[in-house]
């Protein structure tokens, strides 16, 4: 049985369709990357599974739970998010917390756990990042890949079912990139279910096992990794690889 | 400056300290307090965008930034008991001093409620808190932070409005210099003598201010 499940999702903003009728599949340990053009709906869609935006239509179930993406409640969503962990293009680490409590705060705060139980996940969490000297710095005293490192870590310590990446690497500088795969890397080893909106073709070829390629607010086409770079099927996804791989 | 001018400031002193520290810090805080809380609740609600109440806060704020504060106190204090409603002098400047400068406050903390990037929040709702936690632990100490140069301002402001007080009865410091220049009449040099404390106290929170400043930037910018 898959562990994540959507179903015809809808949204427009305005009158414009962004997404219309995404349905995807996502078996535990998977890592999947989702992949496409700009304005494709990738990031929309990533954000409508975590309820930051308001989905139109659409199902959700995650680990048993089944909800109507358009009307679920407060406590439903708040159950939900509480099994995933949702990693920003711009970290979104707080500003006022240190890495620590960056860390923590899900923990203590969201979850009712003590200081002391909370602490010893996130130092855990921030050594697996090779954050953790870092731990009682600011956020705006750390460099971008080292921001990503920390809301990586604070993803990792609620023990979540799922990671959420939104083009985790397309702020950071080239030089800082590397460092981020490289965690998200060693994730996808330690068997975490990841679920990445990217532009790294590097990342999606080599540590994701699927592929979920959108266009124009529609999957195109989704499949093994292998698959889907060495015989895509559709005519756009085509297009799409030949054109990455010119960039390159 | 004769000598007899010279004692009557030296005498005036101590009792003008008097009621400077029993009456005019009293009042700052106590009034200072209840804007705050006020102000809090009502940028929270406008933030919040809670239907009904939002549309009582700006009525709120707007009868209250348009109306002047000495005019207020006067229709609390003398006006009210004509409808049969007798409040004290001090309660009454407490609570007219706190009503009118949380509309003030309202709008600053509102304001800087809505400089935290939304990211902020969106976070604290993926790492599984609640509304009210993530304001509490993110938000407002980021927007306190924002709007921490303006509070002092309203706070430096309230410390000198509170000699408005004296209009209705309240002696505070400025109330205890009319009283004694009424006996003496040295009215320059008492007058002067009572703008020099309120100069003087003005500034230490002028010089709190900035060590305030300091301390909260530990954390680097805001963006």
């Amino acid at each position: 049985m898959s562990m994540l499940k959507v179903e015809n999702v809808r949204k427009s903003f305005g009158d414009h369709p962004v997404l219309q009728g995404i349905s995807l599949e996502v078996n535990r340990g998977d890592v999947i990357a989702i992949l496409g053009p700009s304005g494709s709906g990738k990031t929309t869609l990533l954000r409508c599974i975590n309820f930051l935006e308001r989905a139109d239509e659409g199902t959700l179930t995650l680990d048993g739970q089944t909800v109507d993406m358009h009307r679920a409640r407060k406590d439903e969503i708040v159950a939900l998010r509480r099994k995933t962990a949702f990693v920003f293009q711009n970290y979104n680490l707080f500003l006022n917390k240190t890495v620590l409590q960056n860390v923590t705060l899900g923990l203590t705060s969201g979850r009712g756990m003590n200081r002391h139980e909370a602490e010893k996940i996130a130092r855990n969490a921030l050594e697996k990042v090779g954050m953790l000297e870092k731990a009682d710095a600011y956020p705006i005293s750390l460099s971008g890949g080292q921001q990503q490192r920390v809301a990586i870590a604070r993803g990792m310590a609620t023990n979540p079912e799922i990671i959420y990446f939104d083009e985790p690497t397309s702020a950071l500088d080239p030089e800082l990139i590397g460092e981020v795969l490289a965690v998200m890397r060693q994730l996808a080893q330690d068997g975490m279910t990841m679920l990445v909106v990217t532009h790294e073709m590097e990342f999606a070829r080599n540590v994701s096992n699927q592929i979920i390629f959108m266009d124009g607010g529609h999957v195109i086409e989704a499949g093994p990794t292998d698959a889907f770079f060495s015989h895509p099927k559709e005519e756009r996804s085509r297009n799409f690889i030949r054109s990455i791989l010119n960039k390159e | 400056m004769n000598e007899r001018v010279l004692q009557i400031v030296r005498d005036a002193f101590p009792q003008l300290m008097e009621k400077f520290f029993t009456m005019t810090i009293p009042l700052t805080i106590l009034s200072f307090t209840l804007a705050l809380l006020i102000a809090v609740v009502t940028a929270m609600i406008q933030y919040a965008h809670v239907r009904g109440l939002q549309k009582l806060c700006r009525i709120y704020i707007w009868i209250v930034r348009c109306t002047p504060l000495l005019v207020q106190l006067y229709l609390v204090y003398y006006g009210l008991p004509s409808a049969g409603i007798y409040l004290e002098a001090f309660p009454t400047v407490v609570m007219v001093f706190g009503i009118n400068e949380g509309a003030y406050l309202a709008e600053t903390i509102r304001a800087a409620m809505e400089a935290v990037p939304s990211g902020q929040m969106e976070a604290g709702y993926c790492v599984g808190m609640n509304y009210m936690q993530i304001m509490w632990h993110v938000v407002l100490p980021q927007a306190f932070r924002t709007a921490f140069p303006s509070l002092f301002n309203s706070l430096i402001s309230m410390v000198k409005e509170t000699s408005l007080a004296s209009t209705i009865t309240v002696t505070e410091m400025f109330r205890q210099a009319i009283v004694i220049n009424g006996r003496v009449y040295e009215t320059l040099a008492l007058y002067t003598e009572v703008a020099l404390i309120y100069l003087a106290f003005c500034s230490l929170l002028t010089v709190l201010q900035h060590w305030g400043e300091k301390k909260l930037s530990s954390y680097g910018g805001v963006r």
